[in-house]
């Protein structure tokens, strides 16, 4: 029968191998959904993958929707490594947005070259202070993070809700729930005239790029990488694991909490109900599908936020609801996981019978 | 006072009942070792499986078979990626959470907004129509019951029975249950599943009697709730009882505040159940001393037989 092997030592070919498989099943996977569905599968998929980045300005809207994505992923992929499950990043995100926001609402006639600076301050300052919620109920109260981060998502979401439909409601907005529009000068400056590549589509690639630096060339990142591999190693050595969990949750939050007020400022131009397409959670399929590796990140937001084009599309093509982006991530996330014990494992016929002696 | 006095009651024991099945499912699942965080996306797949089948089929019966049945079978796909395929738990709970609400969403897109048959509540002659104890104790959906047994089971199971004693030992020393014989995969295989049976359930009890009716993710985080109370109960069943009646009495006064129009804005009461749920989790994980007595030493920990 088929059996897993231990390899002794980590396979370097399936270690970039293993994401590029998961890839692939969950391809065939998708099209054997579509055909169970009486879809065809290779159009759909076709549709799903291919064509939104043929479109007018497909790859526009990919670094678009790719920044968000790839700034949370990166945040994830350090904590996540030192063993720190953030899985509340949708919270920060909205602080983020709240709190940028705010700033830009405040201050409608303030110019553009005093307020912006001012709002990415306030909104990375929104995320960290969420993230940094979750660090202290974790250091201080050994709350497990995983649940505080996630119900901190929902309070935040009915925070959002309050706003939006109370005290900052657009009074000119027809009842509306949502706030007055930004002023220019609160808007996300374009990199790219007349387009939507904003300010974050320069943001994510740096953050991943010093991130990475930090991790791999730094002793705080090489402290990051012991406590994810070895924590008894790490405690033994006199790594503080408060310190890093600290770290960890404010750099995470953080860059969610700037993704947040990016996409408010440079996409939406105002806050509303919804704010996040369940950015959370892709982005966690993100920093696993970049194998928790902030450069990695990069290719795997882009392909990521393809799924969300891919939803759209065929939605409006061929009339699927947008929730087989969701499907389509699941899978995903199930093949990244279970291809990666062919890392440490290799497969080998092996007859029944009884063990060698 | 006693119209309110039964309504709080009668709300507080519904609006647990999900979290209370959830939870004792999930306890199993923790006891054996196994850290199961796609308790949510059980849960909606339980709860879209079991509208869809009733909706069609016209039987709630069949309904509540259905919602076991999805439940379970997300809970197989988290075992074989987590036990055979010995990923982390906590990541494959994640995948399981958000491939729920995908499938759930997709597959719900055609009964939104649509009716369904609804689980009958139980009328027992006289008991149920005597004030106040009649409607709160006697006059329940089945499943309220049955939730109530299923934690009693469980609690005696694990106690007093040699299953439970098994099941126990895999949880807090699997190479010692291995070494004595006992096959640990197969029996956090079966754990994981009848977790992912009581989750469906849970599911099933959201969409065909709490709110007879399917909504894009309707559970709205109780799947959540559910594992932070297995943490609050600290691996002992009759406590989450306590934790899940306190939750369901937390909707409920969220929900009759918002009725009685106070100037508290609805949307920050909604948020209530959630904040509730951060309070009692650094309440109780403060004492660390007290989880690390508790909490089954092997979970979250992946086993493999060598050789």
């Amino acid at each position: 029968m088929l059996k897993f092997e231990p390899r002794g030592a980590e396979s370097p070919f399936w270690r970039y191998a293993a994401p590029v498989l998961a890839l692939l099943l969950t391809g065939v996977t998708a099209g054997l959904i579509f055909a169970v569905m009486g879809r065809p599968p290779g159009r759909t998929v076709y549709t799903l993958l291919v064509a939104p980045l043929l479109q007018q300005d497909g790859l526009e809207a990919l670094v678009v929707k790719a920044a968000p994505l790839i700034l949370m992923g990166v945040g994830l992929s350090l904590a996540y490594r030192a063993n720190v499950w953030n899985i509340g990043t949708d919270g920060q995100f909205t602080l983020g947005a709240i709190c940028g926001g705010g700033v830009g609402l405040a201050f409608p006639d303030a110019p553009a070259w005093a307020l912006y600076p001012l709002m990415l301050l306030a909104g990375a300052a929104g995320g960290m202070a969420s993230g940094g919620v979750v660090a202290w109920l974790r250091v201080r109260f050994n709350a497990n993070e995983i649940l505080t981060s996630l119900m901190f998502a929902y309070i935040t979401q009915y925070l959002l809700v309050w706003l939006v439909t109370g005290p900052w409601r657009d009074p000119m907005g027809f009842g509306f729930p949502q706030t007055a529009l930004f002023s220019d000068a609160a808007q996300a400056p374009r990199l790219i005239a007349e387009t939507n590549v904003h300010l974050g589509i320069a943001l994510a690639p740096l953050a991943a790029l010093a991130l990475w630096v930090m991790l791999e060339k730094t002793l705080l990142g090489f402290q990051f990488r012991v406590l994810g591999q070895a924590a008894r190693a790490a405690r033994f050595a006199g790594f503080r694991e408060t310190r890093l969990i600290w770290v960890a949750m404010l750099i995470s939050g953080g860059l969610a909490g700037l993704a947040g007020l990016l996409e408010v400022t440079g996409t939406l131009g105002q806050l509303t109900t919804t704010l996040s397409p369940g950015y959370g959670f892709t982005a966690i399929i993100v920093a696993f599908l970049g194998r928790l590796s902030p450069l990695g990140v990069v290719p795997a937001g882009l392909l990521l936020a393809l799924t969300y084009l891919g939803g759209d599309a065929a939605q409006i093509n061929l009339g699927l609801p947008n929730a087989i982006t969701g499907i389509f991530q699941g899978i995903l996330l199930f093949y990244l996981l279970g291809c990666d014990i062919l890392l440490n494992n290799r497969l080998r016929w092996r007859r029944r019978g009884p063990v060698p002696t | 006072m006693s119209f309110f006095l039964v309504a709080f009651l009668v709300s507080t024991i519904a609006a647990a009942t999900p979290l209370l099945l959830a939870a004792v499912g999930e306890l199993v699942v923790e006891k054996v070792g196994v850290l199961n965080l796609g308790v949510e996306g059980m849960m909606l797949s339980g709860a879209i499986a079991g509208f869809a089948t009733a909706h069609e089929t016209g039987s709630v019966g069949l309904g509540v078979l259905a919602a076991i049945a999805a439940g379970m079978a997300m809970a197989l796909l988290f075992g074989v990626i987590s036990l055979s395929l010995q990923a982390n738990q906590t990541a494959t709970g994640l995948a399981l959470t958000i491939f729920g609400r995908g499938f759930s969403a997709l597959v719900g897109a055609r009964y939104v907004g649509i009716p369904a048959p609804t689980l009958p509540k139980l009328h027992l002659g006289a008991l149920s129509d005597l004030p106040v104890v009649g409607p709160v104790l006697f006059a329940q959906d089945p499943l309220v019951y049955l939730a109530l047994v299923l934690l009693g089971l469980v609690a005696w199971g694990l106690r007093s029975t040699h299953l439970g004693l098994i099941l126990r030992a895999v949880g807090d020393q699997h190479n010692a249950a291995h070494a004595l014989g006992y096959p640990v995969l197969g029996i956090r295989y079966a754990a994981v599943v009848f977790g992912g049976a009581l989750a469906g359930l849970a599911g099933g009890y959201m969409s065909l009697a709490y709110t007879p009716m399917w909504a894009q993710d309707m559970t709205a985080g109780r799947g959540w709730v559910a594992v932070a109370l297995v943490t609050f109960a600290a691996w002992r069943p009759f406590w989450l009882l306590v934790g899940a009646w306190c939750f369901g009495a937390l909707m409920y006064l969220s929900l009759y505040v918002q009725a009685l129009g106070l100037p508290v804005p609805s949307a920050l009461l909604s948020a209530l159940p959630y904040i509730g749920t951060v309070v009692v989790l650094v309440l109780i994980s403060r004492d660390a001393r007290r989880i690390r007595l508790h909490r089954p030493a092997m979970l979250g920990q992946p086993f493999q037989t060598r050789g």
